[in-house]
């Protein structure tokens, strides 16, 4: 690993600050992904900033909202009383990421701003527009069988790696973000981005910015929900295609509903033609199936991942189909 | 509880050549004068490069203040420092749990920890699980049920297994497979090693 300065301290604005002065300078929470992308020389900070003594770990209901501070462990909040009542879609989420041992270590911010799993980014031998801009892309002709099959770019096909990430956007979070000169709040979709011409960006997060905290609203959707996570072994393995799917039902009629995927784009992906479908309607099977053809509008394959496309449609069928059967 | 600096009573072997060394490589690096920088805003600990810091850990229940750099991971500290040798380097990237320890009681890749990240807190490795002579419930399940074949995976696995019985994730034989899925072991040991956990489970003893 390449050595670099270390600094810790114990307040955001002490941290943001910190930030401010150093182009190079990178905060250190969890460290499950920083660590391992500097081992392996894809990243090289010239400073850390060790934030795990900032305060930001609160877990709370403020109104109508469950607000989540950036430094809350994976398994603190997929284990929160809280979470598990009103929010359960995002602790399965979280359960289906990484291992325990990972999980008590990474932190919410830190799953956030974790970057892709691409063979390609990760191999600095390899050319790759996200690692190295302008050097090109390996997987779009290359292995790409984990790769993107929504918004990619000619530059970037990686995906976004995140199980938590795929709840939230579902969930409709926002993210509350700092800099020296105060807060501003975005709204979860908003924080990802698609890779366009500048795959070497993952997120609208500033330079000089921190993610404080989330603010999820509280809604109906605690009954029918599942997380369905589809992958190359039982467990502990990234997502091939993810489906996060809830929704409020009366008399079998759809009131609201939710539904994103992951493992599919750059970005966590939400499927907001198929919600506009499936409300108001029967939570049926040909329904499901409907909407499930409508999410595939704009998929692409590059070979490897071709088989996604018939892979996503049946993953959202099938979680759609458990959610409404934990009626 | 007291300082200690722990002496390596080993002569010869591999691991002291390996340590004497990196000493000499380290002496080489180390710039003439670490200074600390005054301009510094950081409220608690400011580290150049190459400088090493204070770091106060409590392991197995011993207490040690040694200084380190900042690119040291917790499991190099705990093998190389302190020649606690039992927790194993794996894969050494979080994806095959060999480094498992506790700290402040939860389970953790000390892999992907640096060392200096702990400050203050309580680790416990395969060293600490044993009282004295008398293995710890989990140590003996896993002997009887034959556990493991090459043994490198298995202090991991043993912590990680008596974390799975405190977290509660042991409902159901599903539940601990999922609850040990960052533990991999090639020799293929796992239906033994749920034999061993599901039978400390229900011996309900104290882990």
């Amino acid at each position: 690993m390449i050595n670099f300065q270390y600094l810790r301290t114990t307040t955001a604005k002490s941290a943001i600050a910190l930030l401010g002065k150093d182009k190079n300078a990178k905060f250190l929470a969890g460290g499950t992904n920083l660590i391992d992308l500097m081992k392996r020389g894809v990243t090289a900070p010239e400073k850390l900033i060790d934030i795990n003594h900032v305060p930001l770990k609160q877990i709370e209901q403020v109104g109508n909202k469950i607000n989540i501070g950036a430094l809350a462990s994976n398994s603190a909040v997929a284990d929160h009383a809280l979470i598990k009542e009103k929010l359960p879609l995002l602790s399965w989420a979280l359960q289906a990421g990484a291992s325990a041992q990972l999980r008590n270590v990474a932190t919410v911010g830190g799953n956030m701003m974790q970057r892709t799993r691409c063979g390609y980014f990760y191999d600095t031998e390899m050319p790759c527009n996200k690692r190295q801009p302008g050097t090109g892309c390996g997987a779009m002709e290359g292995f790409n069988r984990m790769h993107a099959i929504f918004g990619t770019s000619e530059k970037c096909i990686a995906v976004h790696p995140s199980d938590m990430c795929v709840a939230l956007i579902a969930l409709d979070a926002e993210v509350v973000l700092a800099n020296a000169k105060g807060e501003r709040k975005i709204s979860f979709k908003d924080f990802h981005r698609l890779a366009g011409n500048t795959p070497q960006l993952d997120n609208n997060l500033k330079a000089d910015e921190m993610i404080i905290r989330l603010e999820i609203p509280v809604n109906n959707l605690a009954k029918n929900y599942h997380y369905l996570k589809v992958r190359d072994r039982a467990s502990y393995a990234f997502a091939l295609v993810s489906v996060a799917a809830a929704f409020e039902i009366n008399n079998n009629k759809i009131i609201d509903i939710r539904l994103a995927m992951g493992g599919v784009a750059h970005k966590p992906w939400r499927l907001t033609a198929s919600e506009n479908f499936l409300k108001g309607k029967e939570a049926s099977l040909s329904n499901f199936e409907q909407a499930a053809q409508l999410a595939m509008t704009a998929a692409k394959g590059f070979g490897g991942n071709d088989f996604k496309l018939k892979l996503a449609p049946n993953t959202i069928i099938e979680a759609l189909n458990l959610a409404k059967s934990k009626a | 509880m007291k300082s200690s600096d722990p002496k390596n009573n080993q002569s010869d072997s591999r691991r002291d050549f390996l340590k004497k060394s990196s000493v000499i490589t380290a002496i080489a690096l180390t710039p003439g004068v670490a200074v600390k920088a005054a301009e510094s805003n950081a409220d608690e600990r400011f580290a150049e490069l190459f400088e090493k810091i204070p770091l106060n850990l409590t392991v197995n229940n011993k207490a040690y203040k040694i200084n380190v750099e900042p690119r040291v991971t917790l499991l190099d500290y705990l093998r190389e420092e302190l020649h606690l040798t039992g927790t194993k380097k794996g894969c050494d990237h979080g994806q095959c749990g060999a480094c498992t320890v506790h700290v402040d009681g939860q389970r953790v890749n000390s892999c992907l920890s640096l060392a200096v990240m702990n400050e203050g807190k309580k680790i416990t490795t395969i060293e600490g699980l044993a009282d004295g002579d008398t293995l710890h419930p989990m140590q003996a399940a896993f002997i009887k049920h034959d556990g493991f074949q090459c043994g490198y995976c298995t202090p991991g696995q043993i912590m990680s297994a008596v974390a799975c019985i405190r977290e509660g994730h042991t409902s159901s034989r599903a539940e601990i497979s999922e609850y040990m899925s960052g533990n991999i072991c090639r020799c293929g040991a796992y239906p033994n090693i749920v034999d061993a956990i599901v039978e400390v489970k229900e011996g309900g003893a104290t882990v």
